[in-house]
């Protein structure tokens, strides 16, 4: 299998009293009061330190994202990031996973040629992430009017491929976008295009679109496997009905982890941390997350009747109960291994795992210590999971496939 | 009661529900963002007038996805156009709320003509950096009573909202946000500013005194920009003031329309 490792780009230092003060972290959380731009260009390199140590330490890849007016996470262009970390790993096996550039908030054409320049620049090692993007993203700060968001994004999606694939100069009449000479440069080295993957967060309608389009669908949760199960197992039916094989490398997902040398060294290094992120980072007002329109009619129905249990307050719960309720996968590196294992890729059927190993204020050294136990005590116990079904990562560079466990 | 039958339009990809009631002269009733509910205010409009009042697209029963056929703030009024001829109302009393309120305003500046008076209850359609307009896709829908009208659990608001545990009461008012929140989003201003002038009808402007999502500043901006406009502000009422003080607001608006 595939094991990646994503970074959010976080604000390290909020306040004591963050979520108290402010009524989000997202949109609205006042630049002038949190952040200063001198020590906000440290985490950015502390970012891209970490993902390169990572990318060294033998992940088979680096993953960045799209957030704006966040302060949980602010890589408003990952390209930007991303473009330096397929320059800095020229020359090995370590995947650039763009997770990616967001549709909406994009011209597609845009992204469409910065992909392309990310896979010659890499020499084909791009994974080309399409979100649909987030609520608080596209409707609350870029101003896209949530009926229109999934429109949008589809119409983006089909132009993105077809720039990519044409081998003639088209026209393009589209709903949102007209374009009268549709010719790409550069075109990626990857043939017919890069691998797509496209992250959702549990609705039913991306599984459909991931499966009408045969893409590995990613759910980025931060609610652990176990909340995700029930998602998942709909996302396989959904798999199973179109007669589509059931290849684990279909499905991504990412989950937070925490390795220690003991379970007590875990929690006793990151426990802070964990709590950090869970209660300032996962800090907004619900309607963010659903403004009217955004989900189509059925969708809305469907959760009306049936909603799907409310997710408990984060900031009632502590590093135990994180733990305990699989939010967080933390402890000594069996025990890590053992509930990856068993939770994540055995029980999502999951072959592109993606783990955050930075986790909201957690410091660089820390990270590094975080990520070089995973990499050295729990990835090479893991690596050969799914092998002996002999299954095809066809989302996956075609070149890096078959990496060497050894680190380029 | 109130009849109701369905008109297509649009090349008949838009089916409209109108509902009716009365007899006299046309009065065309555009309601606001959260949906149609007949109510006691259309009904003693109907004492004076032939109430026509139509749902929004996409906000009839059965009928959701209807919305993605129009695109933007033109389509939706040509629509009305359209739904008029097809009513056989060639001109009539326009009174709109709300959201409703700026889509009158944009069919008077559109076919002067049309609207023989035009009633305007606490509209939205310009924005000012300093007052801005409350995005109440904003606010948690349990919320939302509190912040529409005075009196949270009046009548009044159990009557257009629902209550707050109730699955179909939500589907309704969030899809009915969504459905007009299309032609608003994300900053009600569309240009209203530049087609005002055009309309020619008289004007009045109706205002809950208490409204917390759109700034009276705004009544004024209305009042101003429509020549010999007149507001009428209504105490104890908030962003629906013919909802909570119907028998008030619908003797003004009859003396109003009749003259």
């Amino acid at each position: 299998m595939k094991i990646s490792a994503f970074h959010l780009m976080p604000h390290r230092e909020l306040p004591e009293d963050f979520e108290k003060r402010y009524p989000s972290v997202w949109v609205t959380p006042p630049w002038h009061e949190l952040a200063d731009p001198a020590r906000v260009g440290q985490y950015y390199n502390w970012t891209l330190d970490e993902l390169l140590f990572a990318a060294r330490a033998g992940f088979d890849g680096v993953c960045t994202n799209e957030h704006h007016q966040n302060a949980y996470g602010f890589m408003p262009s990952p390209n930007i990031m991303g473009s330096v970390l397929a320059k800095a790993t020229n020359g090995s096996n370590v995947a650039i996973v763009q997770m990616g550039a967001t549709l909406p908030t994009n011209p597609p054409l845009r992204v469409a040629e910065e992909y392309g320049m990310l896979d010659c620049i890499s020499g084909g090692r791009l994974i080309a992430g399409l979100p649909l993007g987030s609520p608080m993203d596209v409707n609350f700060c870029y101003g896209i009017t949530p009926m229109e968001h999934r429109e949008r994004y589809r119409e983006s999606f089909a132009l993105v491929l077809k720039a990519w694939q044409s081998r003639e100069i088209f026209a393009w009449n589209g709903k949102y976008h007209q374009l009268a000479n549709v010719n790409l440069w550069p075109r990626p080295i990857q043939q017919p295009h890069p691998p797509v993957w496209v992250p959702g967060s549990g609705s039913i309608s991306t599984f459909d679109f991931a499966a009408d389009h045969n893409v590995c669908y990613c759910f980025l949760s931060y609610s652990g496997a176990r909340a995700a199960k029930s998602m998942m197992d709909k996302y396989w039916q959904v798999i199973e009905k179109r007669g589509l094989e059931a290849n684990p490398y279909r499905a991504g997902f990412l989950q937070l982890v925490v390795v220690g040398e003991t379970d007590q060294d875990a929690e006793r290094k990151f426990a802070r941390h964990v709590e950090y992120f869970y209660h300032k980072c996962m800090h907004w007002p619900a309607p963010y997350a659903a403004p009217p329109g955004n989900q189509d009619y059925r969708s809305l129905e469907a959760t009306a009747k049936n909603p799907v249990r409310r997710m408990e307050d984060p900031k009632t719960l502590r590093y135990k109960d994180f733990v305990e309720k699989g939010y967080v996968i933390a402890g000594s590196p069996a025990t890590v291994r053992d509930r990856l294992k068993e939770e994540v890729i055995d029980a999502l059927r999951v072959g592109n795992l993606m783990v955050l190993l930075q986790i909201g204020s957690m410091p660089h050294e820390l990270t590094l210590e975080n990520m070089d136990r995973f990499a050295k005590k729990v990835l090479p116990d893991l690596r050969g999971q799914w092998d002996d079904e002999g299954w095809v990562n066809h989302w996956w560079p075609e070149k890096l496939r078959n990496r060497a466990e050894v680190p380029a | 009661m109130s009849e109701s039958r369905t008109i297509a339009v649009w090349q008949d990809r838009v089916r409209m529900r109108v509902h009716a009631k009365g007899s006299g002269p046309a009065l065309v009733y555009l309601h606001g963002p959260w949906g149609l509910v007949w109510d006691p205010f259309l009904d003693a409009l109907a004492r004076d007038f032939t109430v026509y009042a139509p749902e929004h697209p996409g906000t009839s029963p059965g009928v959701p996805d209807d919305i993605y056929h129009l695109d933007n703030l033109w389509d939706l009024v040509l629509c009305y156009d359209e739904l008029l001829d097809k009513l056989n109302v060639d001109q009539a009393a326009i009174v709109g709320h709300s959201f409703g309120g700026m889509v009158a305003c944009e069919i008077a500046a559109t076919a002067p003509r049309r609207a023989r008076h035009l009633v305007l209850i606490d509209p939205i359609g310009f924005w000012r950096e300093a007052e801005p307009v409350v995005n109440w896709a904003e606010v948690e829908l349990p919320h939302l009573a509190r912040r529409i009208f005075r009196d949270p659990d009046g009548e009044a608001a159990k009557r257009l909202l629902g209550t707050a545990d109730d699955p179909e009461a939500r589907v309704r008012i969030t899809w009915a946000m969504g459905a007009t929140g299309k032609f608003i989003w994300p900053i009600p201003d569309k240009g209203l500013k530049k087609r005002i002038h055009r309309v020619k009808a008289p004007t009045l402007v109706v205002w809950g005194k208490e409204d917390s999502f759109v700034p009276p500043v705004y009544a004024d901006e209305f009042t101003r920009r429509i020549a010999g406009a007149r507001l009428h502000t209504v105490e104890q009422a908030g962003h629906a003031p013919h909802l909570e003080q119907p028998d008030a607001v619908a003797r003004v608006v009859r003396e109003f329309a009749k003259a």
